[in-house]
């Protein structure tokens, strides 16, 4: 699988541009200061993904430190469950870490190394990019800070002291809510400020060119390894593809090598599940793409919930990782070519979808996931009794325990 | 790029160097952001720097934030249209003879969710002489300068861009260049960066324009030292804190426009 785990520099799927624009989306809307680092920046990815040690060290650590490739399991207790002939979950919970943020922290993390900064800085909601590149600094020896919201300190405490206890400082961010989007600004914030020694590791297909098209990149090996294991398999027909969106790299990382690689004419529907939290309807939810409009936040042009004066509304989901008021920018650009399906999944959904996965497969999803998972009985109704679905699950759902059992959840 | 001589650069040609002040349009509400905007006319600022609240000022520091979430927070909020307002209102009625310029500081996406085409109508309507817009580098520009005849949109120059990118920028830039003294976000430092008058003959090789220095001036002292090698001196967090009370702004105001005609 490993000859496939990264696109060459010329791929046939053609965004971004030379600007990072998909389409109009993407670009690089960000105070001077940090212009040059980020042309710095792309430049040395570039130059990266054409040397082959780097992409030999990439392969190595995904394969014998993460696991990879992470399982397609044919989960049949589901499909019967919900009425699908087959549902395939690319178990990406299985990861080291729990989660698939460590595809992307590992190849940041050696492109800091090989740009000789000493130091790396990430943002975090759920606790999961910042426990990855935590977990990423103490394997290479980088030293590390993770901004965090403090509303999300509270919510992920368990998280915050893997953190601390990798090595990590956390930054509590108290500005805003408190949650993701501060967090991410506050890490901009901070990069302006020491961009001379420090590497910013963004968690999310977001943030200003490259950062979208390395994340994407560097995920990418998902859905590659879904290609692959779905032809060991000798599986005939897959009708759907799905995943999770919040910023949306896990989503991307599915849907990339399936756009990149598969003819349009043998390409399975791609579905994106986005927050609806209490529902659209109210102004509790995180679904920029449902419900948003484009605009700027956080240095990129992209679908964003805004007031009518452009501020960046607060979002909200049951799930961490997904209330973020903005979306990946290829994201925007693929729901207006048509070539991906948004919908969006409210917090009583995800938490029937995390029930019914833990008790017809015994794996316990993270929320987030969940939110893809409460697809499948929609499109059971739209595929027929016939229809295959491959679903990532993007993490596991230890870190949800606390939150699951406020919810009220089955015992 | 205007068409009439720009009121921005003409402003620093009165000898010495401009004093540019920087306050928040609506903090602590709309009518004392109007005052201070009068106080800081009579105090001596050469340009008036009108800061717009916005929700995720990625290139401000504290004290800055904080007054765009009290402006926003008030009664029906206030943005881009609110601002415009008072620069508008002060534009008539600036309380001196000679009404320094306004330059409007905004982030780019007020500009886009009014639509950029409206934005410029109602900026020339309401008489502001530019706009400085920090996360909109010249290469993301091109759309807004299609649109802002008649308007200056002042680019910002960092410690850390390239030979090239000064070049760039420089290039693009119009009414005054904007050097940024120190890495970081605004507000008061103890000292300015040194090699600064390095800094300032570096962009100066790429320019005609006037050269201001902004980001960390916060007392007479440093405006002094900022003035010997530059063309005009910003001063933002120091006057915005002390913008409830437009009486505070005047005195000291007048003090930066001492130390800055030296």
């Amino acid at each position: 699988m490993t000859d496939v785990l990264l696109p060459s520099a010329e791929s046939a799927y053609s965004t971004p541009d030379a600007q990072g624009f998909y389409g109009p989306y993407g670009g690089t809307f960000v105070p001077e200061t940090v212009v040059p680092a980020l042309t710095e920046l792309a430049e040395a990815y570039s130059t990266a993904l054409d040397d082959p040690a780097f992409v030999e060290e990439l392969v190595y650590l995904l394969r014998d430190y993460v696991g990879r490739p992470s399982p397609l399991y044919r989960a049949d207790r589901l499909a019967e469950a919900v009425g699908l002939g087959a549902v395939y979950l690319k178990r990406e919970d299985l990861n080291h870490t729990g989660a698939h943020k460590i595809n992307n922290t590992i190849g940041q993390c050696l492109l800091a190394k090989r740009m000789g900064k000493k130091r790396v800085i990430a943002e975090t909601g759920a606790g999961q990019h910042g426990v990855a590149t935590a977990t990423t600094a103490a394997l290479m020896g980088l030293e590390c800070a993770v901004f965090m919201g403090t509303e999300d300190i509270r919510r992920q405490a368990l998280n915050v002291y893997k953190m601390r206890l990798l090595g990590a400082e956390v930054v509590p961010v108290s500005e805003g809510t408190g949650t993701l989007a501060d967090a991410v600004t506050a890490a901009l914030r901070h990069w302006v400020e020491r961009v001379e020694d420090t590497f910013y590791v963004i968690g999310s297909a977001v943030g200003p060119h490259p950062y979208p098209r390395m994340v994407r990149d560097l995920q990418s090996v998902i859905g590659s390894e879904i290609i692959g294991q779905l032809e060991e398999k000798a599986v005939p027909r897959v009708d759907a593809v799905v995943a999770c969106v919040g910023g949306g790299s896990n989503a991307i990382g599915t849907f990339h090598p399936f756009l990149r690689d598969v003819p349009a004419d043998r390409r399975p529907l791609m579905i994106g599940a986005e927050a609806a939290g209490l529902g659209i309807e109210t102004d509790k939810h995180g679904a920029a793409l449902t419900k948003g409009s484009p605009g700027v936040l956080h240095g990129f042009y992209s679908y964003l919930l805004q007031d009518d004066a452009g501020n960046p509304l607060e979002a909200y989901s049951i799930s961490a990782g997904l209330d973020y008021p903005g979306v990946g920018p290829e994201h925007s650009f693929l729901k207006d070519e048509g070539l991906v399906r948004y919908e969006s999944v409210t917090d009583v959904e995800a938490l029937e979808a995390f029930a019914l996965l833990t008790r017809t497969e015994g794996i316990i999803p993270a929320i987030e996931s969940s939110h893809a998972l409460a697809l499948l009985p929609r499109l059971a109704a739209e595929l027929g009794p016939e229809g295959v679905v491959v679903v990532t699950v993007s993490g596991r759902g230890d870190k949800d325990m606390d939150i699951v059992r406020e919810a009220g959840l089955g015992v | 790029m205007s068409e009439a001589p720009s009121r921005l650069t003409t402003a620093f040609r009165r000898g010495g160097s401009a004093l540019i002040t920087y306050l928040m349009a609506g903090y602590p509400d709309r009518e004392t952001s109007l005052e201070a905007l009068r106080a800081a006319a009579r105090g001596g600022a050469d340009v008036i720097e009108l800061g717009v609240p916005y929700g995720d000022p990625l290139a401000d520091g504290p004290v800055i934030a904080e007054a765009a979430r009290v402006a926003r927070e008030q009664e029906g909020g206030f943005g881009l249209i609110h601002a415009l307002q008072v620069a508008e209102a002060f534009v008539r009625d600036p309380g001196v003879d000679r009404a320094p310029p306004v330059v409007v500081m905004t982030y780019l996406n007020p500009l886009m969710r009014m639509g950029l085409g409206a934005a410029a109508d109602a900026m020339r309507e309401a008489g502001v002489a530019g706009v400085i817009v920090p996360d909109m580098p010249p290469e993301a520009a091109a759309p807004w300068l299609r649109l802002a005849h008649g308007l200056d949109t002042v680019f910002l120059v960092a410690p850390t861009s390239t030979e090239e990118r000064l070049a760039v920028v420089a290039a693009a830039s119009q009414g005054f260049v904007y050097c940024v003294s120190a890495t970081g976000t605004t507000g008061e430092r103890e000292s300015v960066a040194l090699g600064l008058s390095d800094q300032v003959e570096r962009v100066r090789a790429h320019t005609s324009l006037p050269i201001a220095v902004g980001f960390g001036v916060s007392t007479p002292a440093q405006a002094a030292q900022v003035a010997a090698t530059a063309d005009g001196v910003i001063v933002g967090s120091a006057i915005v804190k002390r913008q409830s009370e437009p009486g505070d702004v005047e005195r000291f105001v007048r003090e930066l426009a001492q130390a800055v005609n030296g």
